[in-house]
């Protein structure tokens, strides 16, 4: 038996279904990225231009490796929902449905392949520091 | 209970151009979606360089070429612009949210603020990651 009627549980859900969520969820990540890009920037920037063994060690350090995890894991969630919106803009249907499933998976791709990376180089940086 | 019923929902009009002159406000906003969304530019060529890092030699070799030849300094150049002006735009949006700075002159300063300070950060960030 459901005890709430169906207006009861519409209330506060809006168009969207979940209410401000998206929007406060954005604001969260903006908060947060605004106190790690600034870094990353510089950490990330700093490591173009080396050799593998030097862009390897660079990244198996703790502060660039926890630092870039982060970046990526929040700022493709970001992107993915912040590009959700511009969809929801200017399409429609199942174009629409079909662009936000595209986004949503590219950016968890990309969240894999730089969390498995990260994950390679430390353990690379170990294999090659126990040799010599 | 309340029958679904299928609503075509209309599309947010686009109003820049034939309705509506360029503004500082409308500029700058507009200007904020085109760079978060083209960020993933750079988040995938980071991505494809740091997986390269963790694959073979010959490999990295041709990904770290590309990275590192004038395009892909542009790019991150590029990155670097787009990662700030966006930046400036969202701790903005985090002022507009708690109502202030909303009249029309501190909102146009704002929008010029954020292209003079986006273009000020990224030379900083290039002369910067250039002496280090």
């Amino acid at each position: 038996m459901r005890y709430l009627t169906d207006r009861k549980r519409a209330v506060g859900k809006g168009a969207s279904g979940s209410g401000t969520e998206h929007y406060w969820w954005m604001t969260m990540s903006s908060v947060a990225l605004a106190f790690l890009v600034p870094t990353f920037i510089f950490v990330f920037g700093s490591a173009i231009g080396g050799t593998q063994e030097e862009v390897i060690a660079h990244f198996a350090r703790p502060f660039p490796a926890i630092l870039t995890g982060l970046v990526t894991l929040v700022g493709m969630r970001h992107f993915a929902k912040g590009a959700q919106v511009m969809l929801e803009d200017y399409t429609q249907g199942s174009l629409r449905k079909g662009l936000v499933i595209l986004v949503y998976s590219l950016s968890y791709v990309i969240t894999a392949l730089v969390l498995y990376a990260l994950a390679k180089m430390t353990f690379l940086s170990i294999v090659l520091n126990s040799a010599n | 209970m309340a029958e679904p019923k299928r609503v075509e929902r209309p599309l947010s009009p686009f109003m820049i151009g034939p309705y509506y002159r360029p503004q500082m406000t409308s500029m700058s906003s507009i200007l904020t979606r085109i760079t978060g969304n083209a960020l993933i530019a750079g988040f995938v060529l980071g991505a494809w360089w740091l997986i390269a890092a963790v694959s073979s030699p010959g490999y990295f070799g041709f990904v770290n070429w590309i990275v590192t030849s004038w395009l892909g300094y542009l790019v991150f150049a590029g990155m670097a612009w787009a990662m700030w002006y966006h930046y400036l735009t969202g701790l903005r949006h985090l002022l507009w949210d708690t109502g202030k700075g909303l009249d029309i002159e501190t909102a146009e300063k704002l929008g010029w603020g954020a292209i003079i300070g986006s273009v000020v950060l990224t030379l900083l960030t290039l002369i910067i990651l250039a002496i280090f």
